[in-house]
């Protein structure tokens, strides 16, 4: 006999919903979900929409702090930087659609992380992007990293937001899957921040920007699978429209600015389904819209097409009642489209009828409520190959070979092809450009002050230990930020990885955010906004786990910074900080010798956090010619780097214990060290900041001449003497 | 000086320029509404950069027949100046209101970085202070800055001295290499005839700011200032 198709509700053939989830709906409901509820259920229970195999790791993470405004929750965390302006910060990721179509979906991804800010009732001043591809020579790789560069640059650049930084690196496993993670800061006054929660029953639902068509239809359940190459993949890509974008920034600020507005929310995952239902279960209230008058790029759109489009540049705007005509009329200036389509009400229910007909009824709050799973967790078996490394068993390569190779790697080689094709100066705010450490931005709001911002991950160190790996790409972007003479305060994460129902990824991605969470709390960052992004893996090879992290830093005034380059003849060069440098999981054994091996030894986060103070207050007592942190590929890219920014070499004797390998001084990566050159007068005050805080300090050489001398002292000859005009080739030439 | 910035749709250097004329300077300037007929009360007006109206079709080809550009040609009759920067250049060109066209950059790309550029001629309002030959340091970030002209146009830019800039290299040599996009005779900026109406793919108001890297770029807004002043003091003169 038949069961009751109450008692066992199975999800339809093809749904995206597990049968527990469609089960849980049904009980809510006290019937199935009609064919249009069933799509706004799927989408809002997706992965992407819902973090339900994450929500319960994130709550891990240090997201309060005496600056922070808004944290997670909200569609951008915002910190206080003075003077009564916020920074509006967020990163995500686009990894799904620019595997698919890399122009569009890179694309796309800037305006989707623009709005968020936006939403925040921010103007958004800067953009950064962390990308990862397979190796340049596989067929197929090249392209897909023109596409997504031309993406972000035409987005970018047409409304005029500048991309001031970014990193870009290359593995094996990010081949098929690469991936594309934008952030973006905005400014905003603290007493203007706005809300995505709405309010007041009677208020108008308006529907702002470009009119709605058939593309990105189920983006974000597309983005919580795995990609299989699907041709119907494409029609998941939205379509970008910068101009739209443009004019949807400047309506929205200047709507905003009438005070007529209650909430806000950009109709990016999920669409309408997703502003309508978050904004009104964020409120306890509910929407009654009709679809009908929703604006349609083409004909026969049926309310569920309409309800999941992931059409671009759209934003959802609840309007105080009686204020609507003031802001249609705004939008209508800019060419948009601006109208009601319906009312706030009282009672928490979302209630969506084409014309007369009732399509959709459903509580909000269940719908913005998926269940949150605690997937099995199991360590990795990493094989003995892969975790004990076995330095004397590695080829032998000479110093200046191994440095020659690694500057023109494409993860250290000048970038500079990339970014000039951003514009990485509209606003006329960007004082340090990209290519440093740090971009660094003044803040014509609260004149001198400025922000620095940065982005960095290490898949290959998460890949060897994700906690510790997670623990120095913290670390590194704070460092970053110190170099130029910044107080790190706001981070934002993009955490990618593979699929999270196979427990070994998932006990990767648990480690790495309780590294991301030990190091922000050691060093007092908040994490203030963030995305995960899961299913990275193709033909079931997920990539490194990659969690990035872009941070946000203050400098008081924007004229005291640092840059890398030497700046003189005859400067000190110091080596501050005692990192504890290992070949272990670094760029030099992956780039010089094939392998992704060893154990990754634990930084001391507090020594870490007092290197950074050391620096900082350096540069900002205007102690410091230069400053740059050793990051991939070591003390001696370090230093080639500097003599590369500032045109001039310098002669360095390095003290060396007994058996100390040159390869591991030289090329060995840590955190917390940091090569900065200095007049001989300012020596004094430096080692005084350092006593105070227990920092090491090193004098290791002169700048000046026109090559790098790295040696040990004494009768033995040098293991670097290049000319710096060599290292500047190797690295201006790695990507042609 | 009033000074008009023109706000096209997709205009993204707009707040940009006010921000140099008015805060920087000190200059009396004004947003103009690209649906404006009237640029009356106004000494110069000046195009910024950007994507107008998104630069689907052809970089400036639909700004150029916006009603705010058809107010221009009966502006500069009255003895207006105008300036077009980037984008503004390209609706120039479009318009008709300075000859030539640009072509998308050698090698496709877009490109944002400082170059220099030599000053070629300077009895325009907006070089009046500069040197002959004098170098600027300006950043540029476009990608279709290719300039173009047939030979009867170069004929005619040769006979009325209207090319402005040219890029160069940091000491003022015209070489193949200082030209970041291709263009012909390495040309950066031109005028009209008669001087008044000026473009240039490099963006002044990028540079005119210690913090920013380059101050070159406010001499051209201070030629503006100057320009204006002494045909003030000028018209006075003749009424009385």
């Amino acid at each position: 006999m038949a069961a009751s198709p109450l008692l066992t509700p199975a999800p339809p053939a093809g749904s995206s919903l597990r049968p527990a989830e469609y089960a849980e709906i049904c009980r809510h409901l006290g019937r199935e979900p009609t064919p249009v509820e069933l799509g706004m259920y799927e989408v809002m229970w997706s992965e992407h929409c819902a973090y339900k195999h994450s929500r319960a790791v994130l709550r891990r993470l240090p997201t309060s702090g005496p600056r922070v405004l808004r944290g997670p929750g909200h569609n951008a965390g915002a910190v206080a930087v003075g003077g009564g302006w916020a920074a509006v910060f967020k990163m995500e990721s686009h990894n799904h659609p620019s595997a698919v179509d890399p122009l569009h979906g890179a694309a796309t991804g800037v305006g989707g992380i623009v709005r968020d800010v936006l939403a925040m009732g921010a103007r958004p001043i800067a953009l950064l992007d962390s990308l990862r591809f397979g190796p340049l020579d596989l067929p197929g790789v090249r392209r897909l990293v023109r596409g997504v560069i031309s993406g972000i640059a035409s987005y970018g650049n047409s409304i005029g937001v500048p991309t001031v930084g970014g990193e870009l690196a290359c593995a094996p496993c990010y081949t098929r899957t690469p991936l594309v993670n934008v952030a973006c800061l905005g400014v905003v006054r603290e007493d203007r921040i706005a809300t995505a929660r709405a309010a007041g029953p009677g208020s108008a639902v308006v529907y702002l920007g470009a009119r709605t068509g058939r593309d990105g239809m189920h983006g974000a359940a597309f983005a919580s699978a795995e990609l299989a190459g699907r041709p119907a993949d494409r029609a998941a890509v939205q379509m970008g429209d910068p101009f739209t974008g443009k004019l949807l920034i400047e309506a929205t600020l200047e709507i905003l600015a009438t005070g007529a507005v209650v909430a806000l929310q950009d109709m990016g995952a999920a669409g309408l389904t997703g502003a309508m239902s978050e904004m009104a279960a964020r409120g306890g209230v509910g929407m009654d819209v009709d679809v009908a008058l929703v604006p349609r790029r083409e004909a026969g759109m049926s309310p569920a097409e309409v309800l999941l489009s992931e059409s671009q540049e759209r934003m959802l705007l609840v309007v105080q009642a009686g204020r609507e005509d003031e802001v249609l009329r705004i939008g209508r200036r800019f060419g948009l489209e601006a109208v009601v389509i319906g009312r706030v009400t009282a009672e928490p229910r979302l209630v969506v009828r084409e014309g007369p007909e009732v399509v959709v009824s459903l509580d909000p709050r269940h719908l913005t409520s998926a269940p949150e799973y605690a997937p099995e967790a199991r360590e990795p078996v990493l094989s003995d190959e892969v975790r004990r490394l076995e330095g004397t068993r590695l080829a032998a390569v000479a110093p200046e070979e191994a440095l020659f190779r690694l500057l023109g790697s494409p993860g250290i080689a000048s970038k500079r092809w990339v970014y000039r094709q951003y514009d990485h100066m509209v606003q006329t705010n960007t004082v340090v450009p990209p290519g440093a450490d740090a971009a660094l931005l003044r803040l014509k709001e609260v004149p001198p002050k400025g922000v620095a911002l940065t982005v960095d991950g290490n898949g290959r160190w998460c890949a060897l230990d994700p906690y510790v790996g997670s623990l120095r790409v913290v670390c590194e972007a704070a460092q970053n930020l110190a170099c130029l003479g910044a107080v790190p305060v706001a981070a934002t994460d993009c955490l990618n990885f593979g699929n999270p129902e196979r427990p070994e990824v998932f006990w990767t991605f648990r480690r790495a955010v309780e590294g991301i969470s030990r190091a922000c709390e050691a060093l007092g960052i908040p994490v203030i906004s963030g995305n995960v992004s899961f299913y990275n893996e193709e033909g079931g090879q997920a990539i490194f786990p990659t969690p990035t992290v872009a941070m946000l830093g203050l400098v008081e005034d924007t004229a005291r910074h640092a840059t890398p380059g030497w700046k003189r003849e005859g400067d000190l060069v110091v080596l501050l900080g005692t990192g504890c440098p290992q070949l272990d999981g670094s760029e030099y054994l992956a780039v010089v010798h094939g392998q992704v091996a060893g154990r990754l030894r634990e930084p001391d986060l507090e020594a870490v956090g007092r290197t950074i103070r050391c620096v900082r207050e350096a540069v900002a007592r205007g102690l410091l010619a230069s400053a740059h942190d050793c990051g991939d590929g070591g003390l001696a890219v370090a230093l080639a780097e500097c003599c590369i920014a500032g045109r001039r070499g310098a002669a360095l004797t390095l003290r060396t214990g007994d058996g100390a390998r040159a390869d591991e001084i030289l090329f060995g990566e840590d955190v917390g060290r940091i090569v900065v050159s200095l007049s001989p007068g300012a020596l004094p005050d430096l080692m005084g900041i350092a006593r105070g805080l227990g920092v090491g300090v090193e004098v290791v050489g002169l700048t000046g001449g026109g090559r790098l001398v790295v040696g040990t002292g004494g009768p033995t000859p040098p293991w670097i003497d290049v000319a710096v005009e060599d290292l500047a080739r190797a690295w201006e030439g790695g990507w042609s | 000086m009033e000074v008009g910035v023109v706000v096209f749709p997709g205009s993204n250097c707009d707040r940009d320029t006010y921000h140099v004329l008015r805060e920087v300077l000190g200059y009396r300037a004004h947003y103009v509404w690209h649906e404006e007929r009237s640029l009356d009360g106004l000494d110069a007006v000046v195009l910024p950069g950007g994507f107008s109206y998104g630069d689907y079709l052809r970089a400036g080809a639909i700004a150029a027949v916006s009603p705010v550009v058809r107010a221009l040609r009966p502006f500069v009759d009255r003895g207006g100046a105008v300036l077009g920067v980037c984008n503004g250049f390209q609706v120039l060109l479009e318009a008709g209101l300075l000859p030539g066209a640009m072509l998308p950059n050698l090698g496709g790309e877009f490109r944002c970085e400082f170059v220099h550029v030599r000053v070629e001629r300077v009895d325009t309002p907006f070089t009046c202070l500069l040197p002959p030959g004098a170098v600027l340091r300006l950043p540029i970030a476009h990608a279709e800055g290719r300039y173009y002209a047939d030979a009867a146009t170069r004929a005619r830019l040769a006979r009325h001295r209207q090319v402005v800039f040219r890029y160069c290299d940091p000491s003022g040599r015209v070489t193949e290499a200082a030209v970041p996009n291709g263009a012909l005779d390495a040309i950066a900026g031109v005028a009209s005839p008669d001087g008044a109406v000026v473009g240039l793919m490099p963006h002044p108001e990028r540079a005119s700011e210690e913090i920013l890297g380059s101050t070159d770029g406010r001499r051209i807004f201070e030629s503006l200032a100057s320009w204006v002043r002494s045909r003030t003091a000028g018209a006075k003169g003749a009424v009385r």
